[in-house]
């Protein structure tokens, strides 16, 4: 049972201090221990890389409104995609949902008053500030041209880009999402309140501690495969280059290992999110809890055994490629586990279509095309026509594009209410959820088609029977990118204008709805004692929608 | 770290822990999951030593196990021993400084720490010797390589392997001595005690996995002749 007090909406509470006013000054957020705080600076550096990796897309996108090559130099333009997969992948995706909301959450939802190890939580904030100095003078001294995926004997060989520099800023970024996981799992097993049990945990939590266990077990494969390369570069010896007796495949499979998991970093915290949403907008529990939380674990294990389905033209054995692609089907169970839970979880619900209700719906309608999308792509024989196409890019940009950005979204108009303490204006927000959803399929739908028909990914230009596409791709981007500021604006617009927020506005019914909007720094007054289980909801409880500033 | 706000706690428990059971637990646990990720981190080494000593020969071209052999044969294995005798026994100190430090016998715990660092530094000693060693005898990979043919090229991956891993390993090493300099320094101003030493106890962990990932590297890098010498091997 819920204490009912705790859950009452009405009152709006505003603490003499919180979190946000407890000091200030720049070095009181600079070397600031508060989770809280370092979620927020967090927040600062993703959204900054967000931005620019989106301005990447935005050159490419117009690079290919037209068939010709006519806007950017081909280098360019293996530039442009090379630094916007590299700005979007390590430094944005990887840790934004973890690294803010995780931050931010995790030790509320747990009853703690800080993750275990406060001092690694900023030190980590710091590193990841490290690697975007290197990556940012890379990108300023002329960029890099591999891909993102930095296969040899291109990046250790021939290319003249500053490989180096963006290796070694990807290098040390690894180390923050190694010690953010590392905090992490150490804090889910040693910091959680009384009474709150490994299944009393909100989904948010399983999804966290999934991820956590990827980032920790992947990362450092990736941190070596960059020692190795980085070693064949500087100094010319052979360990991947045929030319010097190495074995580029080597540096796929060791990539791979890394960066196929690397995709369920970004994906199940957003599973999390939808979890966590999902209950609260519907007012029940989610349907099959013990199933939810174990096939974020399915996800994290299988996600380690299928990186050979990059890997099927490459030159590895057909043999392994079966194994490989049965493997890969076997991670849409799992995935097809939350989507179907999440689907009774709806069934009989007292639904509302609160902002971050829209984002959820847009990420499991999406996540579902992802997602079968990957099974024709996990599929040997069909790989084998779609390799390289632009079906890849709309799968995988519908996965986290339309997956994890979308539940990264719906997370942050959830939690902004105990983040900022205000309201976001709702009206503005559902327009901005639409024109996300509207945006993305515009932009990526298209894709999918031109891949089908046999357009190669990763060049500056095309034949010109696929132009009706791309312009149709390149009017979404737009409408995307107006989807993605609208947010920026009024989230800063409401931290001083929107209505203020009670301590659990919606209401939901985890533990950091029971503390104050905003947190003090301590999250609790006294440690809470768990006596409920996960998203017990009150029968009959009505939904507080709240009420935009008139 | 030392903020205290109740008298009955323990000056070096941190605000956000309930007790010491607590942060013990959560220091240990923390340790331990950094060292899976250094497992995994070597992981990925190993693995390339594992593809490499097994891939099948190209036609026309001399075996690459055989070229793994010969490369190692050039090795100093009686270096090589004498380093693996000096880390299981800095590991010994190591754990004896450890069971000094529960006890509280403050100076045994010391002596006990400077050894284990005396030990480290002289099994960074010996593999200077052996690395130039290497320099002398233009194995270290580059431009400048040289290895009896028919094996140039493979020899070639053996040592980039072998410099790869053996640097790695003596990285950790030097930062290790370098953590045991602060440590012995803690000890030195009495800030241990039977209850809390969490320092010299995790940093014993990290101690034993250098080791351990050692004992891995001897005989996979030294020890090669001896293994697949007659055997014919792969």
């Amino acid at each position: 049972m819920i204490n009912t007090e705790t859950l009452q909406p009405a009152e709006p509470l505003v603490p003499r201090t919180h979190y946000l006013n407890a000091n200030y000054g720049i070095k009181s957020w600079l070397l600031t221990k508060d989770h809280k705080r370092i979620a927020l600076l967090y927040l600062a550096s993703v959204t900054a890389f967000f931005f620019l990796g989106g301005v990447f897309a935005l050159l490419i996108r117009l690079e290919l409104l037209t068939p010709k090559g006519d806007l950017v130099q081909p280098e360019t333009y293996n530039k442009l995609f090379t630094m916007h997969g590299i700005v979007m992948i390590f430094f944005f995706l990887i840790p934004a949902i973890p690294a803010v909301l995780g931050n931010f959450l995790l030790p509320m939802m747990l009853g703690a008053k800080d993750l275990a190890f406060p001092k690694i939580n900023l030190l980590s904030w710091y590193i990841y500030n490290v690697g975007a100095i290197f990556t940012l003078y890379a990108i300023i001294a002329g960029g890099v041209d591999t891909g993102w995926t930095f296969y040899t004997p291109l990046s250790s060989v021939y290319s003249n880009g500053n490989v180096i520099a963006v290796a070694l800023g990807i290098f040390i970024n690894g180390f923050s999402s190694i010690l953010t996981g590392l905090n992490f799992i150490v804090t889910i097993h040693t910091m959680r309140a009384p009474g709150l049990t490994w299944f009393r945990l909100p989904l948010f939590v399983w999804a966290h501690y999934a991820t956590s266990l990827i980032q920790i077990l992947g990362t450092p494969v990736l941190a070596v495969t960059i020692v190795l390369l980085a070693l064949e570069r500087l100094f010319g010896v052979g360990i991947f280059s045929p030319s010097l007796g190495g074995d580029p495949i080597l540096f796929q499979h060791l990539f791979w290992f890394y960066s196929h998991p690397a995709v369920y970093i970004m994906i199940l915290p957003s599973m999390g999110v939808i979890s966590e949403i999902i209950a609260t907008f519907s007012r029940k529990k989610i349907f099959g809890y013990k199933f939810v939380a174990f096939s974020s674990l399915a996800i994290a294990v299988y996600g380690f055994l299928v990186w050979g389905h990059h890997m099927f033209v490459s030159g590895q054995s057909v043999y392994a490629g079966m194994v490989f692609s049965f493997l890969s089907y076997f991670v849409a169970i799992p995935s097809a586990v939350k989507v179907f839970n999440w689907t009774a979880t709806l069934y009989k619900g007292s639904i509302s279509y609160a902002t971050p209700m829209l984002y959820a719906f847009g990420f499991i309608g999406l996540f579902i095309i992802g997602g079968m999308t990957g099974l024709f792509l996990a599929a040997l024989g069909l790989d084998v026509h779609l390799t390289d196409t632009y079906f890849v890019v709309a799968h995988f940009h519908y996965i986290m594009v339309g997956g994890a950005v979308m539940g990264y979204m719906g997370g942050m108009h959830y939690w902004w209410p105990k983040i900022s303490g205000r309201m976001y204006p709702e009206g503005w927000a559902k327009l901005s959820a639409l024109i996300v959803f509207l945006g993305f399929n515009l932009t990526f739908f298209p894709q999918f088609l031109a891949g089908y028909m046999g357009m190669p990914r990763r060049y500056h230009a095309y034949a010109d029977q696929f132009q009706v596409l791309n312009v149709l791709s390149t009017a979404g981007a737009s409408v995307l990118g107006v989807g993605y500021l609208m947010p920026m604006i009024y989230f800063i617009w409401s931290m001083r204008y929107g209505p203020i927020a009670s301590a659990n506005p919606w209401p939901g019914s985890g533990l950091e709805w029971q503390t104050a909007s905003p947190p003090p720094t301590e999250n609790f007054i006294d440690t809470p004692t768990v006596t409920w289980e996960a998203y017990e909801f009150e029968e009959g409880q009505n939904l507080n929608v709240p009420v935009a500033a008139k | 770290m030392a903020d205290s706000h109740a008298v009955t706690h323990h000056s070096a428990l941190a605000h956000h822990f309930d007790n010491m059971e607590q942060q013990r637990e959560a220091g240990s646990l923390g340790m331990w999951v950094f060292l899976l990720t250094e497992i995994m981190f070597f992981g990925g080494a190993f693995t390339a030593y594992i593809v490499y000593r097994n891939l099948p020969s190209a036609p026309n071209k001399p075996s690459i196990s055989e070229a793994f052999v010969a490369a190692s044969n050039t090795l100093n294995v009686k270096l090589g021993l004498i380093n693996t005798i000096i880390l299981i026994c800095s590991s010994l100190t190591m754990a004896l400084a450890v069971y000094y430090a529960q006890t509280g016998v403050r100076r045994k715990q010391i002596i006990f720490l400077l050894l284990t660092m005396v030990l480290g530094t002289a099994f960074l000693v010996i593999k200077g010797f052996e690395y130039a060693d290497k320099i002398k005898h233009h194995h270290i990979p580059g431009k400048q390589f040289e290895f009896a043919e028919p094996f140039q090229h493979q020899a070639q991956i053996f040592f980039t392997i072998y410099f790869a891993m053996t640097g790695l390993h003596a990285l950790h090493m030097i930062i290790g001595i370098g953590i045991l300099l602060v440590i012995t320094w803690m000890a030195w101003r009495k800030r241990f005690s039977p209850e809390w030493h969490a320092p010299v106890e995790l940093f014993g962990l990290y101690w034993h996995f250098v080791d351990i990932v050692w004992i891995f590297l001897f005989p996979l890098l030294y020890l090669l002749g001896y293994h697949l010498h007659s055997g014919g091997g792969h």
